[in-house]
């Protein structure tokens, strides 16, 4: 098991070493400054401040020492606000993002299962059709539509729940439910599908052979062998969610981390633009990693092959 | 003779398919004494194995239609149970084990779980009592180590040890029937033999009585007491298993035996297959349902059902043949002569 995760350490590092030197030249290439009004400044000004952040080196040596900084734990300074830290930056503005995304996957992990649960034991019923009619909405209509309509409906018309900033508990609600609609959707029909294999498997005959409830078949044999698969979709999904931030925060007026990183991205704030991408990395491989060790921990033939000898 | 422990009386079975109404099981009928073995046989889509399932109400409803006929099990029809009553007959009373060990097992419980799952069900017996059970049952089905391997999981068993473990599971409970649906078919031939031993043993040590089902004609000659011929969801045949391979009465039971390997043949004396294909049961023909495949088949035969005849100790046969109208009947006692003289 060690060795197995000190594998996984190796190649999470290295994933994330090549994602920063990627950004860091891709982002080299998007043309401007990261001054607000370059053409308000002189030449002499701009080349002032170029050399005082370094950047009247060439590339090459901008991206040595940025990695140096990085591998001391250094995200450098922003370019926009004036010599806050990265990290602090990122730390002020993840609270909104984590509250929002959390609320979503978890609200709609527990709705997408309940519907693909009941959806799987009533096949083809009235509720059935309702809910995968339902999922393949959720899937094709774009978060930020939906956050859209949300924001209109709920917020502006009906005066319901906030319909942007964020002053109050309440305002993390629409944002959340507008990003938890494509995990519910997912979710739901994940589960209903596997459940509906696994009822079909031979071990289900056995367990009724046996004399077990229909409820002790589901709560023990059909669930954990359907949750399998579906704890595997949940590394794409949390990303998903991730990436939904950005879109949806900016809709709500949220100050999150999304929000942050657009903003970066306009006013070419290049260590935080270089942060926050680490950052959303760091997360989305983190994410992979412990849905790997729970798959481990959920389905033993995984821990035989994977993990050595438990 | 005693009040079967098991009596089946014309069991209909109907399935709804996309290509329509399909009858799998057409009025079966049989019985089974305490400790006996009854064994089923017939090729691949006879029945047999929707009749057994629907013993213990196994079918899923969505697809089994209709359901005709009754099921006795100790003087009450079981077929029209509900599902809590059939819930606590199934294990307790009747128990099954099913074809294919490798998917009869749930991949993520441990097996001692499962085992310990029935007797939780139907004993109500403490943890420590139904975990001591758990590997007496895996040391009773000659299991070695059977107080480390309750802890581990079906994927580290082979074949043959997992079929061991569904058997432990089914007779956990000390159930009066055990069912076991092809319990051989998916293992190694030298395995196959173990666990037919296997069952021998235990049935001897528990008095359990068994339905067989099998296509193996082999096994049911060391198995079985009594034996019944399914074809085409009806059975064709059945008797003592002595009358069924030295006198058997219908013609499709003497070619299933034709076409059975036999050591002592000349090596390159072909077997003798019978020849076309069972019937369609979604659109089933008048007349008997062998009549296409059948080499004496008569006018009759295309038209009307046979009716069942019975000769002696409860040997019957469905079979236009037998009927003293029939004038290829001196034929068929000889040709059922030539058959014994081979076995």
């Amino acid at each position: 098991m060690i060795r197995f995760l000190l594998k996984r350490f190796g190649i999470m590092v290295t994933t994330l070493f090549i994602i920063a030197t990627a950004t860091f030249f891709l982002m080299k290439l998007l043309p401007g400054t990261p001054y607000s009004n370059p053409d308000k400044l002189s030449e002499q000004q701009i080349a002032m401040m170029n050399q005082k952040y370094g950047l009247d080196q060439p590339v090459p040596i901008q991206y040595a020492r940025y990695m140096g900084n990085l591998i001391q734990g250094d995200l450098g300074v922003s370019l926009h606000y004036k010599g806050r830290p990265v990290s602090q930056i990122i730390l002020e503005r993840i609270g909104p993002s984590a509250l929002i995304g959390f609320q979503a996957l978890i609200f709609g992990s527990f709705i997408g299962l309940a519907l693909g649960i009941i959806s799987a034991l009533k096949p083809n019923t009235l509720f059935d059709y309702g809910s995968v009619t339902l999922a393949v909405l959720g899937m094709s209509i774009p978060s930020f539509v939906l956050a859209s309509l949300l924001q209109y409906y709920i917020g502006v018309k009906l005066k319901w729940l906030p319909p942007g900033l964020w002053e109050s508990y309440t305002s993390s609600l629409l944002p959340s439910l507008a990003l938890s609609v494509i995990v519910i959707a997912t979710v739901a029909r994940f589960i209903r599908g596997e459940m509906l294999e696994v009822l079909g498997q031979e071990y289900i005959m056995t367990a009724r052979a046996k004399g077990v409830t229909e409820w002790g078949v589901v709560m023990r044999h059909v669930l954990r062998n359907s949750l399998i698969p579906v704890v595997t979709m949940m590394g794409p999904l949390a990303v998903g969610i991730i990436t939904g931030t950005l879109v949806v925060e900016k809709i709500f007026s949220v100050p999150g981390l999304g929000e942050q990183f657009i903003l970066s991205i306009m006013s070419k704030d290049y260590s935080v633009i270089m942060g926050v991408t680490l950052f959303y990395s760091a997360l989305f491989i983190l994410t992979v990693f412990v849905v790997d060790v729970l798959y481990g921990i959920l389905d033993p033939r995984i821990r035989e092959t994977e993990g050595g000898r438990t | 003779m005693n009040r079967p422990i098991l009596a089946v009386d014309n069991l209909e079975v109907s399935f709804h398919t996309q290509s329509g109404i399909v009858d799998a099981v057409r009025g079966v009928s049989f019985s089974l004494q305490k400790g006996e073995t009854l064994a089923i046989v017939g090729e691949s889509g006879s029945g047999k194995s929707v009749t057994a399932k629907s013993i213990l109400g196994l079918l899923p409803k969505q697809i089994a239609s209709k359901r005709a006929g009754k099921i006795i099990y100790e003087g009450k029809n079981i077929l029209e149970f509900s599902l809590r009553k059939m819930q606590a007959l199934r294990g307790a009373e009747i128990s099954m084990v099913f074809q294919d060990p490798m998917t009869s097992l749930n991949p993520t419980m441990t097996i001692g779980k499962q085992l310990m799952e029935g007797l939780y069900r139907h004993r109500k017996v403490s943890k420590a009592k139904a975990a001591q059970k758990a590997v007496e049952m895996l040391q009773m089905v000659g299991i070695p180590n059977a107080e480390e391997r309750v802890n581990t999981y079906p994927h580290q068993f082979s074949g043959g040890m997992r079929q061991r473990v569904v058997i432990a599971m089914a007779l956990a409970c000390d159930p009066k029937i055990l069912i076991a649906d092809e319990p051989t078919t998916a293992l190694d031939v030298t395995i196959q033999a173990q666990i037919m031993d296997l069952m021998r043993n235990l049935q001897k040590k528990t008095g359990t009585a068994i339905i067989l089902i099998t296509h193996d004609l082999g096994v049911v000659a060391k198995m079985a007491q009594k034996v019944a011929v399914m074809y085409a969801g009806e059975i064709v045949e059945t008797g003592p298993v002595e009358d069924i391979f030295y006198r058997p009465m219908h013609p499709y039971t003497r070619g299933l035996l034709q076409s059975m390997p036999r050591l002592d043949a000349p090596r390159d004396e072909p077997l003798i297959p019978i020849p076309g294909f069972p019937p369609d049961l979604s659109h089933p023909q008048r007349g008997c349902p062998f009549a296409p495949r059948c080499a004496h088949v008569m006018k009759v035969c295309n038209a009307f059902f046979p009716l069942p005849k019975e000769t002696h100790n409860g040997h019957m046969a469905k079979c236009w043949l037998l009927d003293e109208r029939a004038n290829h009947r001196d034929r068929l006692v000889r040709e059922c002569r030539e058959v014994s003289d081979h076995g």
